[in-house]
């Protein structure tokens, strides 16, 4: 019964633990409880991705009734290599939980935050398990609005209006997504992604399929915070608590890029976005994005804006390898995909146990913190490495390949400008480094500890993991080559 | 209100008919218009007239914040739990016709359950936004 069932446990598990959650007397159960699932779920979606690694695909009906009619959960590498990014973040997330939870959030609020976390979970992880564009937009909206609460929870009370543009800004993309949706149903009168893709051929230039694939990207795009629609981001992920920032920045705009795989490449096509300018528009946005988003960390003086800058660069690099539409292209945003996971998963978590001990991530409280939190910074300087693609760190391995899919079209723009990307990251990564080791420390900061291990656990697993990512390719880059070419993305010739 | 004795005596005997609407809404919605969701907002309009007459105090005698929040609760764990029981009858998720011997009758079952479960939590819910707002001034 488990394994016939297991693409569908994974999002029923969350599901059925989040109404749990919120019954709980708060304190530390709701929070045992959340571990458990969320481990739970790591280990399905493990199973599910040993299933499908060898390029099958899983199909499940939901209450038995056959797609393209009923729901169908349709799972190959893509999916399950996403569901377990998630999975896996979430499952270390939540040690890390425990103790900066106890400081950020209100006892009395405790039973409801997991709950809220666990739907969050669910929307996400059902986003990665379907194969029905309407479920997939009602798992957009469910993961949303609980990321929206999620953020709301922050000390300050700015965390609130940070929160109202994000819900203001998400709400247009998923309005935007819906009506693409229904568009594109208008046209053909299916919601099934296998289906759509077949029947969407014949008529790839109807204006009304042009128009829903416009609906469709712009309200993809604003989720995926793609430059220029990136503003809600940097409010919304330093005004979260520590937790919510660290787990929304290592996924949620993952979940986008590949919603966005799925919709561009796996429901309409390669070659729609060949004849139609998406994949110039792509790398006309991506080039921006990287640079003058990280010519925007430069000039930040708060670790916590600084890092999210450098996400919408990072997102940025991935939207570069959709643009360049071929199968090292979305190897190459796959790939990072994983990486930035881990890399922005440690940084964030690093720059949370800075806020845990300092009580806040403005340069000018951090001076000189390095020398009293070592075990902090070295975090921060090597998933800094990572992040900037030093070899021998996982961040190298998704550089090489954009680099890769760049030269094999001769664009030597793009190549120039992720060397460029990666020499600001340079920049904007010392400047942590300076503050936190070369000036001196201030008087407030004398009594500083490390942060507790609790912390420091999960923290460096993840530093750990993007040195090991960085030498042993095979997961990594044959799941998503693997995912690449099941999307039915040619590979380029000229 | 104390003193606006038609409004208190209206709202007490709109009260049940209100609710028995509420329920025939939800258990027909399986035959004609209507279903959870409706039933529902329905049920909740019951419970928001009588505050507005009987104030917030009163109401809340009834039903507290961890009354509603256990119902909220109860009825997305309801939906959820029917399409676990097909599970464990050995069919997919929310696969209705393996709740009875007959496929039909199952599948009536089956909406009945879920429609129940989106009824309790939509009712539930709709109060607790009720009185999150109205209690603003009190907090």
């Amino acid at each position: 019964m488990i394994e016939q069932n297991l693409s569908l446990l994974l999002v029923v598990i969350p599901l059925l633990a989040a109404p749990v959650t919120a019954m709980l007397p708060a304190g530390r159960l709701p929070w045992l409880l959340t571990l458990i699932v969320s481990w739970t779920c790591l280990v399905i979606a493990g199973w599910q991705l040993s299933v499908v690694i060898d390029g099958s695909v899983i199909s499940y009906e939901l209450g038995g009734w056959a797609p393209p009619w009923g729901i169908e959960y349709r799972i190959d590498a893509m999916n399950a290599f996403v569901a377990l990014i998630l999975s896996g973040i979430a499952a270390i997330t939540l040690p890390y939980a425990l103790r900066t939870v106890e400081k950020d959030i209100p006892r009395h609020q405790t039973s409801l935050f997991y709950a809220v976390f666990l739907l969050c979970l669910v929307g996400l992880l059902g986003i990665a398990q379907t194969g029905d564009v309407f479920n997939l937009f009602v798992f957009l909206e469910i993961s949303s609005l609980s990321s929206y609460v999620l953020i709301a929870m922050g000390e300050q009370r700015r965390a609130l209006t940070s929160a109202f543009q994000y819900l203001i800004m998400g709400t247009i993309g998923a309005t935007f997504l819906l009506i693409g949706i229904g568009l594109v149903y208008a046209e053909t009168g299916t919601l099934n992604m296998v289906d759509l893709n077949l029947r969407l051929q014949p008529i790839l230039d109807h204006r009304t399929v042009h128009t829903g694939f416009a609906f469709i990207v712009v309200g993809i795009a604003l989720k995926l915070a793609l430059f220029p629609l990136h503003l809600w981001l940097p409010n919304a992920y330093k005004y979260a608590p520590s937790v919510v920032s660290v787990f929304l920045a290592a996924t949620a705009t993952k979940v986008a890029v590949y919603i966005m795989l799925r919709m561009v490449f796996g429901v309409f096509s390669n070659d729609f976005v060949r004849i139609t300018p998406t994949d110039q528009m792509f790398l006309l946005l991506g080039i921006f994005g990287v640079i003058l988003a990280s010519v925007t960390a430069i000039y930040q003086t708060d670790v916590k804006r600084l890092l999210a800058y450098s996400s919408v660069a990072q997102v940025s690099y991935m939207v570069l390898g959709m643009g360049l539409a071929s199968v090292l292209g979305i190897t190459a945003t796959l790939v990072h995909v994983f990486n930035h996971a881990l890399i922005k998963g440690a940084l964030f978590m690093a720059c949370g146990a800075l806020v845990y001990r300092v009580g806040s991530s403005q340069f000018e409280n951090l001076n000189g913190l390095g020398r009293q939190m070592p075990w902090t910074f070295s975090a921060i300087f090597i998933a800094g490495l990572s992040l900037i693609g030093i070899p021998g760190t996982a961040g190298f391995i998704s550089k090489w390949y954009f680099m890769l899919a760049a030269l094999e079209q001769q664009s030597w723009l793009i190549a120039l400008v992720i060397l460029l990307g990666s020499l600001l990251a340079v920049v904007y990564m010392w400047k942590i480094v300076e503050v936190m080791f070369l000036r001196p420390a201030s008087d407030n900061v004398a009594s500083v500890k490390e942060a507790p291990v609790s912390l420091l656990i999960p923290m460096w697993v993840l530093v750990i993991a993007n040195i090991y990512f960085g030498f042993y390719t095979e997961l990594t880059v044959n799941v998503a080559d693997s995912a690449a070419r099941l999307l039915g993305v040619a590979a380029y010739h000229e | 209100m104390k003193h606006n004795l038609i409004l208190r005596v209206i709202a007490k005997y709109l009260f049940p008919v209100i609710a028995l609407f509420a329920f025939y809404v939800q258990f027909h919605g399986d035959y004609g218009p209507g279903g959870g969701f409706q039933a529902g907002v329905i049920l909740s309009v019951a419970f928001i007239l009588y505050t507005l007459v009987f104030g917030l105090d009163t109401a809340e005698q009834v039903l507290s914040p961890g009354v509603l929040r256990i119902l909220a609760c109860t009825g997305v764990l309801l939906y959820a739990g029917t399409g676990v029981v097909t599970m464990l009858f050995g069919g997919n998720f929310l696969d209705y016709d393996l709740l009875a011997l007959n496929p039909i009758e199952g599948q009536h079952i089956g909406i009945m359950l879920i429609e129940l479960g989106v009824g309790v939590t939509v009712s539930a819910i709709m109060l607790v936004i009720f009185f999150a707002f109205a209690g603003r001034e009190r907090s």
